[in-house]
Formats: C-alpha cells, sequence, structure tokens
C-alpha cells in the first residue's frame, strides 16, 4: 500500500492489538495524516472561522448588517483550515484533475458531518461548475464531496457563468452578478456543498436563488474555511 | 484550409513532440483537418496492459499510481455492478467506500456506466487519461538553418578538457553515445562546444537535459552568451518560453515527456542525479525524446554502479577527464573520528574534535559549508554555531539564503545535501557531520568534496569527514578521489606534448 497523497509506502504497525483484526487499509502515511488540519471546533459560530473568543465572527457580522443578505445562510460548517498543505492537496486535486484524492478526506468529511448537521433533513446540493470547466476537469469537485454525504442529492442550479472567482478581490467578487441560474425549486432545507468557503459569496449566491425558489432553510457544507 | 504553406507553422510548433489537447493552441477544427490530413496522429493516452494499464506519456504501469474518475458522477450516480470487472471492483471500493451502497442501487438498473482512468504518475505535466488523448506530430519536420561558427567562446580548454572535447564531437558526428566522466569542476560546460558547434553547422536539434531546475536557469544566460546566433529555450516546470522547433532546448528531465523523436543531439549533465536515477520515468522520457539515429552524451563526476558497469563491459564508451580547469587536484577529504557523535548532539552539545575544528578553521579567511544528514540536524547545528545559516529543501528563504553566501555576506552555511552538486562557492572549506549516516553514499561524499577549492584563485580547501562509524560509501569515495588524481598526474607527467599544446 502506497500513501495517497506523498506515495511512500506505508509498512502497517502490528501490535498485540491488530495482530488478529482484519486489517484495515490506510490511505494515507502516519506524516500526512498528521498534517491534515481539522478545524478547531469552537470557531465562529456562523462559519466555522477560527476565531478566538468570540461568538460570531467579523465578516458574518457584517454579511448580517447588509439587508440584501440577513439570514440567508444559516450555518457554514467546514472539515479543514487552508494551510499551505491543504493549498497543495486543492492544486492537484482540483486544478491538476486528480479526482481520487477526494477519498483521503473521506473519513473526517464524515465525521464532521456526522458531528454536526446529521440531525438536519434536506437534500444535498452541490455548487455547480460550468459546462466548459466541468469538461475539462472530468468531475465537479463540490458533487464530488457531497457523494460523500448520507443525504439524497439534488442538482438545482445550473452556472451561468464562468468561474474566475480564485483571482478576484473581495470587493470585485460582491460587484459581479449572480452566476447561478435555477433548474429545479426544492421546498426543504438546502445543504449546500462545496470544496471552498473563502468570502461565502459563492455560497450566498446560490443561497439567493434557491431561497426565493422556496427552500425552507440554507445551510451549507465546504471542505475548506480559509 | 491547411495548406503547404501553413502546416510549416503548425509544423514548427508541433514537430518532435507528444502533446496533450490543451497543449496545443489551435482549435477543434484545425485539429480535426490535422488528423484527416494525416499530419497529427491522436494516440490513446492510457492503454491496458495484461496487469493493468500503462500511461502512453510516462509509460508508468503501476497500478497504485493510476486513478479513476466515475463518469456517472457527472449526472446521477449509478454504477451497473454487473459490468465491472472484478480488479475494477475492488479498487472502487478501496478508494470510494461510499459506492458500495450505490452498487447495490444500480445493480437493477440499465443506464450505461463508465468511468476513466488517470495517470497519476505524470499528473503535475497535465493530465493523461482515457479520456484525454496524446496527440503527435506526423507531419514533414521543420529544416533547422545550418550555423557555421556559432561558437562565440574564445577561451583556452586544457589538454585533458581537449581530449574530452574531441571524443564528444566524434561522438556527435558518428551517432553513437559517450559517458564524459569529469571530476567536480572540470569544466563539462565549455567542453560540449565544439561539438555544439559541429551539431548547429549541420542544422541539427540538440537538446542539453539534466534533473535539476537550478542548472537550466544557470546554463541558459551562459549559453546565449556563448551562441548568441541560435536560438535557445530553457524549459522548466512554470517556464514562461515555448519552444518553438528551437535549435537549442535546455530542460529539466521532466520536460522531455512533452517529446517524441525531436533531437539528434541528447546531452544529460548530471545524469546520476536525483531524480533521474531514482524514477523510470526519465530515462523513459529521454530515450523517447531522441531520434533514433541521434547521439547521446552523458555528463557526470558520479556515475552510478550500473553506468560504470556498462563501461567497465566496453558497451559504454567513456572519456575521463580526471583534473579540475585549473589543474590542480581534487581536495581529498580527512575522516575525522568522533566518539559517541549522535549522543553528544542529542545533548545539545557539539562534539570536542569538531569545536576544535572550527576555531582552526575560522581562523582562515574561507567561508565554511556544514553538510548534515536531516533536516533535524541542521536545525540543530544551526542553533549550536553562532552566525550560522540553515538552508534544506523546504526551507522559505533557501534561494536568499544561497545567494547570500554565495556574495560571501554569510560566513557559515548549514545545508542538507540539496547543496551536494550544481553549486560554485569560491572559496569554502566543507565539514560533514555524521558522513557516516545513510543518505551519504559514495556519490554524494564525492560531489560534496567537489565544493572545495574550485577557483583558480584559491584552488585548496579542506575538506573534513566527521563520524561515528566508518562506512564503505567514505572509504570509496575518498578512494575514488586519489584515484582521479592519481591519474590527472599520470596523465600529467606522460603526455608533456599535451600539456604544451
Amino acid at each position: 500500500m502506497h500513501c495517497l497523497w506523498c506515495h511512500e509506502e506505508i509498512i502497517p504497525e502490528v501490535t498485540w492489538t491488530n495482530l488478529f483484526r482484519i486489517h484495515q487499509e490506510q490511505l494515507l502515511c502516519s506524516t500526512c495524516e498528521e498534517q491534515l488540519p481539522l478545524i478547531p471546533s469552537n470557531g465562529c459560530k456562523r462559519c466555522s472561522r477560527p476565531v478566538e473568543q468570540k461568538e460570531v465572527c467579523e465578516d458574518c457580522k457584517r454579511w448580517e448588517s447588509s439587508p440584501e443578505w440577513r439570514g440567508l445562510l444559516t450555518r457554514n460548517i467546514s472539515v479543514y483550515i487552508y494551510t499551505p498543505f491543504m493549498k497543495d492537496i486543492m492544486a492537484r486535486w482540483k486544478y491538476r484533475g486528480d479526482y481520487i484524492l477526494i477519498s483521503m478526506f473521506q473519513h473526517h468529511i464524515r465525521q464532521v458531518f456526522s458531528r454536526t448537521l446529521s440531525q438536519q433533513e434536506g437534500v444535498l446540493v452541490p455548487v455547480p461548475l460550468s459546462e466548459e470547466r466541468l469538461r475539462e476537469r472530468g468531475f465537479n469537485q463540490a458533487q464530488a464531496i457531497a457523494e460523500l454525504l448520507p443525504l439524497p442529492i439534488e442538482h438545482a442550479l445550473i452556472r451561468i457563468q464562468s468561474e474566475k472567482q480564485a483571482k478576484k478581490s473581495r470587493s470585485e467578487r460582491l460587484q459581479s452578478s449572480n452566476p447561478f441560474r435555477l433548474v429545479k425549486p426544492i421546498e426543504q432545507p438546502v445543504i449546500l456543498v462545496d470544496d471552498l468557503y473563502t468570502t461565502g459569496m459563492t455560497i450566498r449566491w446560490a443561497a439567493q436563488i434557491l431561497k426565493g425558489a422556496g427552500a425552507t432553510e440554507i445551510y451549507s457544507f465546504t471542505l475548506i474555511r480559509s | 484550409m491547411i495548406n503547404d504553406q501553413t502546416i510549416m507553422n503548425y509544423a514548427r510548433f508541433c514537430s518532435g513532440k507528444l502533446l496533450l489537447r490543451q497543449e496545443l493552441p489551435f482549435s477543434n477544427e484545425e485539429i480535426d483537418d490535422l488528423i484527416r490530413k494525416h499530419y497529427l496522429a491522436e494516440i490513446p493516452g492510457i492503454i491496458e496492459t495484461w496487469s493493468g494499464y500503462r500511461c502512453n506519456r510516462c509509460g508508468n504501469e503501476k497500478n497504485h499510481l493510476f486513478g479513476i474518475i466515475p463518469r456517472a458522477c457527472a449526472s446521477d450516480p449509478v454504477l451497473p455492478h454487473h459490468l465491472l470487472s472484478s480488479s475494477e471492483k475492488s479498487t472502487l471500493r478501496k478508494y470510494f467506500p461510499f459506492y458500495q451502497r450505490k452498487l447495490q442501487i444500480s445493480n437493477s438498473s440499465s443506464q450505461p456506466y463508465r468511468h476513466d482512468i488517470y495517470c497519476r504518475k505524470c499528473i503535475e505535466m497535465g493530465r493523461v487519461s482515457t479520456f484525454e488523448p496524446l496527440y503527435r506530430w506526423d507531419g514533414p519536420s521543420v529544416n533547422l538553418p545550418t550555423i557555421q561558427h556559432a561558437c562565440r567562446w574564445r577561451g583556452k580548454l586544457t589538454p585533458f578538457q581537449k581530449q574530452a572535447a574531441n571524443r564528444i564531437r566524434t561522438a556527435i558526428q558518428q551517432q553513437t553515445e559517450l559517458l564524459v566522466w569529469a571530476v567536480c569542476g572540470a569544466g563539462k560546460t565549455e567542453m560540449l562546444y565544439p561539438g555544439l558547434n559541429w551539431a548547429f553547422s549541420r542544422g541539427f536539434r540538440v537538446c542539453l537535459a539534466t534533473p535539476r531546475t537550478d542548472v537550466v536557469t544557470e546554463l541558459y544566460p551562459r549559453l546565449q552568451q556563448t551562441f548568441p546566433s541560435i536560438e535557445i529555450v530553457p524549459l522548466y516546470g512554470g517556464t514562461p518560453h515555448k519552444d518553438e522547433n528551437a535549435q537549442l532546448v535546455i530542460a529539466t528531465t521532466h520536460q522531455l515527456l512533452r517529446y517524441n523523436h525531436a533531437f539528434d543531439v541528447m546531452v544529460i549533465d548530471e545524469i546520476d542525479a536525483f531524480p533521474f536515477h531514482a524514477d523510470p520515468m526519465l530515462p523513459h522520457a529521454a530515450g523517447r525524446a531522441r531520434k533514433p539515429d541521434s547521439a547521446s552524451i552523458y555528463l557526470t563526476a558520479t556515475p552510478r554502479p550500473k553506468m560504470k558497469w556498462k563501461f567497465r563491459v566496453n558497451l559504454l564508451p567513456a572519456v575521463f577527464v580526471p583534473a579540475r580547469y585549473h589543474g590542480h587536484p581534487l581536495p581529498v577529504p580527512q575522516f575525522v573520528s568522533v566518539l559517541r557523535l549522535r549522543s553528544c548532539l542529542k545533548k545539545q552539545r557539539l562534539p570536542e574534535p569538531v569545536q576544535i575544528w572550527l576555531r582552526k578553521q575560522q581562523a582562515s579567511k574561507r567561508q565554511l559549508l556544514i553538510f548534515v544528514p536531516t533536516v533535524e540536524d541542521a536545525h540543530l547545528i544551526h542553533s549550536l554555531i553562532p552566525d550560522s545559516k540553515k538552508v534544506f529543501a523546504r526551507s522559505p528563504e533557501r534561494k536568499e539564503v544561497i545567494e547570500q553566501f554565495r556574495l560571501q555576506k554569510i560566513q557559515i552555511l548549514v545545508t542538507t545535501t540539496i547543496l551536494e552538486r550544481g553549486v560554485t562557492f569560491p572559496s569554502v572549506d566543507v565539514a560533514v557531520i555524521d558522513a557516516g549516516h545513510n543518505v551519504f553514499d559514495e556519490a554524494a561524499l564525492v560531489q560534496i568534496s567537489g565544493r572545495a577549492g574550485r577557483s583558480a584563485d584559491d584552488p585548496f580547501g579542506e575538506v573534513v569527514f566527521f563520524y561515528q562509524n566508518k562506512t564503505s560509501a567514505m572509504v570509496q569515495a575518498r578512494r575514488s578521489i586519489q584515484k582521479m588524481n592519481q591519474r590527472a598526474k599520470h596523465t600529467h607527467d606522460y603526455c608533456p606534448t599535451e600539456q604544451e599544446e
């Protein structure tokens, strides 16, 4: 067995406790496993951002003070924080298209989901990619995350504008128009799924449309809170 | 529309290459047209073999270095279980336990399921997969200009260099292989000039490949000065340059993955360096990048055992350059035994012999380069020696620190093996702490010793190996340095005519 990330060979340690058990295959070597930066659970109550001794972070206060966006997103749950290590992984997973890397997060994704949103009824809506990007990449990373979660998936949205988010500043993002369009209204709680929560703009664009079409409550589940 | 005139514009970009769709700057219509006219061939990225798969770009056949993308993922995930082979099923189960649920659901479904296989080995160069084929140029090739007397270098080669240069030129003329076994600091690049000069006069396409990016960036300006009339392009990860049939390509060996029967002359510098010898993908790429009839020149100071063996049984002709360009012998490492070196370091203390030597060394004007086996040791030794700096592969200010050391702003530099080769500091002494550690193999120790005494102004330098356990690598390294010195002396004594030339 080789480590999924660094390709080093994993030599499982045999001890008296696991000698007679059926061996569970490890996907990552212990060095890489340790570097996965799980988000601390005492972060911002709204967006999971790691902050000290505050209920709600400045970022969320800013969103809540605007009448257009107030109360749109009930809560964001993230699994990891954005470290250089995570950045490298995202670069290979998303931009190079190394799809199989999703399985190195699966354990944590499910753990965090069951701790936070497992009682939640509703459907998962992965944030869509544009046709063009999907063809190029061969998969949608948000969909890949959603498939790990135990709720039904609905493709309620499509993206009509291309994604160039990563290169824009906060103010530029706020000014651009909504890149999504509704294809299927959902009249239950919705959990939006995406890979990154940076400013929260993308998630809120999607939330705005879904709520306008009858969704009762919007949560979001993102892999990384940066 | 593509006709005979415009075809050359395409050929200039594609000739001798093996590219992905996104690397071709043409529209879909153009590509279809080129394929229809058999100028461009579309070949599958991944092919199935009896034991699994094979990547047609990097030659990877290891099953753990292939990934799968379930196609069904784009719409509704349905996997008809009965359509999968048993190995596919086990791969799916291993990496995607969550599919089990869906596998069960989809057993009854009739919707076709597809998944794609992609290569994870060469994914940093763009993904090759069963839905992303490779494109190979089969059309006419571009004739390169023949340029006489391209070389503007006016220096003089030493007799040893001249002898090697002649052999290199003959190898290029006869399109054969040649190993150039030249000591560290022999002036390898200059020895190539006569051969390259000849190659350009015939309109040959030449590639100078090396495993290391810093060598590429260092050679590029140098060769530009030497061959001002030749089109040269440097290629490495993240290079802004594009190769449009340049006459001389200076590339990292990874970049050769994008070539196919392109070069008449292939020079591989530092052929024994990491990762070339450790990664079968790179020799595969280098072998494919050159034309079937072409010359290969391998330059190294420390050939790997396999190459030495090939040379000994006359499978690979070789030429020695046993002396440095300034003619002085290589510094021979001194061995200093240190009892309980490890336990001493564990106690955060520098061993006594090291301290004594350091005090003595600091009286001299030379800078000091201290090699340590691991990054942890680099941190430790750095903290124990005042006014020292440290550098290792992942250190953030790696480039700046090396540059400062080069400019002599730092007196003592603690480093891991990353500085073992390719760098030249004019006047340094070298110490290796725990030379018996297994990261220091023979090649590494010879290269490390080769850092000292490289300039003609100060051709001497001390090399000291501090060790707890003496290893055969250390002994072999010292022996091979002594052998080279002897060979140099011997040849000097018996070939007085050559010296006078």
